[in-house]
């Protein structure tokens, strides 16, 4: 270390110079959950994440048991009542979620860093590339969606891989374009310049100096896919084209029961409200995010 | 005087939840047909006061106490209705972007149109006439234009008009001319002048920058920290300010007559508006004594018609020895960069048309113009970040390829560039000691100690606390910003510095001290300059040679202090001519 240095430069030398003073994890958590729609859109879905996670370990009647008649009303045995095969209805609304919610959750995941990553790469480089990844993604955007869904697993069968990789497939698109426009933004921007005029490559630039300013609304755009993957998938399990249906899942529950909608509602009622609940509950959580995210202050008069 | 046609009492603005005063006391009057500038920097709270005045104030502020006439008229007291009427007609607003303040999905004739209060006027003859005040082209196609076929100054004239329109007694302008070029603003604001003579209407005009202020207001009036602290006729204000910041403000302004190197004022201005307990400028004044922290100072006044809030508004500091005026050199150094010819496109648009000059090493050459002349596209092109340009650019005796990917690290080394917009110059997720390490790392791998090292060594050289290593862009303010984004450029040991208006965008008082530490620089390092800017009072302080630009072309390149004595092309005699100068207070006629 060189002698020139004050002793007041040598001592905050010892304090890391890149790492983040003053934004301690829990109090940004902290302050994030101080917003209203954060806490409401946490609490909702971290409601129905303990219902899926904890549900398989409460049951206390098997979800694939008959134990009784079709679409028995509630009672002290089954609290929700029974379904069409005379299963215990809330043993299946408990175990039921596993899969679907996991599902959507790796379809949604590929499909945003999927969807990420071509975007930034066409917003970009721009010119020819951008043309061929976008015009692509127009021809895959121009089929409608449930049809796509339901050709390929008509074809292919219905296996978790396939679901979540087509699943994948439909959302890669919607993200892209949201990305690459968010990326033409931040390029033009000075810094993004900067790093071109000192000479960083491309890589380096959109993976250190975009993709981080691209988060926010790549964020935004995960909860809306993730909340449209459960309602994709949950409509392919409605349509029987679930994985091995006696295995219990709630878009396969809303199926099989809408016939004993007069006997026992609950079969219907209960998956739905959680499907309800944790849309809204990931949406609320991920406009509070988009809010808070947005750097504020700066500005110049 | 005549009869005060705005009487302004007591007025005070605070936080929502009382917690801060962002202005507090404010009291003045306006003469029909006056002009008070209100001069003031960021957050001083001069934008605050122009809205006031249409009885207006920003979410979350709320008035607080005072009372506001207008014609008679007390505007606090109005209904929600009341109010309504008066604006528009009593009192106008002219914003500082026309562009933004116009909708740009209605002709321009409509929206005057819509300015008029009644169907008697407000016809086709009524409009025509109104564009005619502005100095437009009084023809009916000039009404069917869309905003974005008008220029800047032309839009700034349209929302003028539409100001004028009902020929109202009060007009809240709040730096209509910021964003104009030198030989705009001058056209502006003679039409301002004329316009509130001819029709005897109360002005105030609010503008950061103490040379427009001399060319428009009989009046002045300094606010600091949500106070007035002196008033009164712009030239006494100005050439003897009796406030000790006036005085700092007055000393951090460049002014094209003398070409004295500005200086900064030490310390931070107070962010939350006045300060109830004592002087806000104490701490930052050379004159501070006990009494000046135990209380707020009163208005004196000191001259017919010109106050001060100052306890020793009779005495004058020693101002330290101005800075050494700029390096001077018998003959000039061998060049460090020759441009040949250089040429630039926007599509097939040629923006430059061959432009050849050279920075001498070690040398501060001034690059000026209006905007839209190409200063910054040149700029660019010699640091490598304009992609369609052609020519030959040689630097240090060799040639430089013209993108900067093709060009050898070292050579990206020794050419940094620094933006003008100190707010985007830096990427929003990473600390300011984080992006310094970053560019350290494009060109050497160094130890994680030493790169510290040479973090705070480069921010200590731009007088920032090394604190500012942990901190992120939106934790600091502009001028800060603006001394990280000079030391980033520093960390690489650059020789040549090319700074395209990094000045701009910042409060006089800051930008003087971003101009001495530059010439600090460039004393003591030796480091070449290319200084792009729109200023020309700016130039004359710290550079040597002087480019002037106009429309592509290099029209003049000359030693500075030669090309302002004895400019050639018509262009630089004309800049040199519209650009706001103090002396231009004194011929300010009085209103009577």
């Amino acid at each position: 270390m060189a002698g020139n240095v004050s002793a007041a430069l040598r001592g905050a030398m010892r304090q890391p110079v890149t790492g983040a003073v003053g934004r301690g994890g829990w109090r940004t958590a902290l302050a994030f959950f101080a917003q209203p729609s954060a806490l409401v859109g946490g609490m909702l879905t971290a409601t129905v994440l303990i219902i899926v996670m904890a549900g398989p370990l409460v049951a206390w009647n098997s979800p694939v048991d008959f134990i009784g008649a079709p679409f028995e009303l509630p009672s002290a045995a089954t609290p929700l009542g029974t379904d069409i095969m005379g299963r215990d209805v809330l043993a299946r609304v408990l175990s039921g979620g596993t899969v679907i919610l996991s599902l959507s959750a790796i379809a949604t995941l590929l499909g945003v860093v999927t969807g990420g990553a071509l975007g930034l790469t066409a917003g970009y480089f721009k010119g020819t590339i951008d043309d061929l990844i976008m015009r692509l993604l127009d021809v895959l955007l121009a089929f409608p969606q449930t049809i796509l869904a339901l050709l390929f697993v008509s074809v292919l069968g219905s296996s978790f891989t396939i679901i979540a990789l087509l699943v994948a497939a439909i959302h890669a698109p919607q993200v892209a374009r949201v990305i690459r426009a968010a990326t033409l933004k931040v390029r033009g921007e000075d810094f993004v310049e900067y790093a071109r005029g000192i000479g960083t490559p491309s890589f380096w630039i959109i993976t250190r100096e975009i993709a981080p300013n691209v988060v926010g609304p790549l964020l935004v755009e995960a909860g809306l896919r993730f909340t449209y993957s459960i309602a994709l998938i949950a409509g392919l399990s409605f349509l029987g084209l679930a994985e091995n249906p006696p295995a219990p899942n709630w878009g396969l529950m809303l199926n099989e029961n809408l016939i004993g909608l007069p006997q026992n509602p609950w079969p219907v009622i209960a998956p739905v409200s959680l499907i309800a609940i944790l849309t809204v509950g990931v949406n609320l959580l991920t406009d509070a995010y988009a809010v808070w995210s947005t750097p504020r202050g700066g500005g110049g008069s | 005087m005549s009869l005060s046609a705005v009487r302004v009492d007591g007025l005070r603005i605070v936080t929502a939840n009382l917690s801060h005063r962002l202005l507090d006391d404010i009291s003045f009057n306006i003469a029909s047909g006056e002009v008070l500038g209100v001069v003031g920097e960021s957050g001083s709270g001069k934008t605050t006061l122009g809205l006031a005045l249409l009885h207006h104030c920003r979410h979350g502020l709320a008035f607080g106490a005072g009372v506001i006439r207008v014609d008679g008229k007390n505007l606090c007291a109005e209904s929600t209705a009341g109010l309504r009427r008066a604006r528009g007609r009593l009192v106008c607003y002219v914003p500082q972007d026309p562009a933004s303040a116009l909708n740009p999905a209605l002709r321009v004739g409509t929206q005057l149109a819509e300015c008029f209060e009644s169907r008697v006027r407000g016809g086709n003859a009524d409009l025509l006439e109104l564009l005619a005040a502005v100095k437009l082209p009084p023809h009916p196609e000039f009404l069917d234009n869309f905003p974005h076929q008008l220029s800047g100054g032309q839009l700034q004239r349209i929302a003028i008009g539409m100001a004028f329109a009902n020929r109202p007694r009060l007009i809240v302008m709040d730096e209509p001319t910021t964003g104009l070029d030198v030989t705009t603003q001058a056209h502006v604001l003679d039409t301002v002048r004329r316009l509130c003579r001819v029709h005897g209407v109360a002005a105030l005009y609010v503008t950061h920058d103490m040379g427009v202020v001399a060319a428009i207001a009989q009046r002045v009036a300094v606010v600091y920290a949500g106070r007035i602290v002196e008033i009164g006729p712009t030239a006494r204000v100005l050439e003897d300010p009796a406030h000790p910041y006036t005085r700092a403000l007055v000393r951090a302004v460049p002014d094209l007559s003398t070409g004295n190197p500005v200086s900064g004022i030490p310390g931070q201005a107070p962010e939350f508006g006045a300060d109830e307990r004592c002087c806000a400028f104490a701490a930052r004044c050379a004159l501070a004594r006990r009494a000046c922290g135990e209380s707020v100072p009163a208005m004196v006044a000191v001259a017919p018609a010109h106050e001060v809030r100052c306890l020793r508004c009779e005495d004058r500091e020693t101002v330290p020895a101005q800075a050494p005026a700029p390096v001077a050199w018998s003959e000039r150094p061998p060049p460090l960069l020759v441009a040949q010819g250089v040429r630039a496109f926007y599509g097939r648009h040629e923006v430059l048309h061959g432009v050849s000059f050279s920075i001498g090493a070690g040398e501060c050459v001034a690059l000026v113009g209006e905007s839209g002349s190409g200063k910054t596209t040149l700029a660019r092109c010699l640091a490598g970040l304009h992609g369609e340009v052609a020519g030959a650019i040689e630097f240090g005796g060799e040639p430089l390829p013209l993108a900067a990917g093709a060009r050898s690290a070292a050579a990206r080394r020794r050419i940094q560039y620094i933006f003008q917009n100190p707010y985007q110059s830096f990427n929003p997720r990473r600390s300011i000691g984080a992006s310094l390490a970053t560019t350290l790392a494009q060109f050497e791998r160094s130890e994680r100690v030493e790169e510290r090292r040479r973090v705070l060594a480069a921010l200590d050289r731009v007088a920032l606390p090394a604190s500012i290593a942990g901190r992120y862009p939106r934790d600091l303010s502009g001028g800060q910003r603006q001394r990280a984004a000079i030391a980033r450029a520093l960390i690489t040991d650059p020789d040549l510095l090319i700074c395209d208006e990094i000045t701009s965008a910042l409060d006089v008082s800051v930008q003087a001290v971003i101009t001495e530490l530059l010439g600090e620089l460039q004393r003591e390092r030796g480091l070449a300059m290319l200084f792009v800017t729109h200023n020309l009072a700016l130039v004359r302080g710290i550079t040597q040679r002087l480019c002037v630009m106009q429309a592509g072309r290099l029209v003049e390149e000359g030693p500075t202090e030669d090309v302002m004595q004895r400019p050639q092309a018509a262009e630089t005699r004309r800049l040199l001519r519209d650009s706001p100068r103090f002396a231009a207070a004194r011929s300010t006629p009085a209103v009577c």
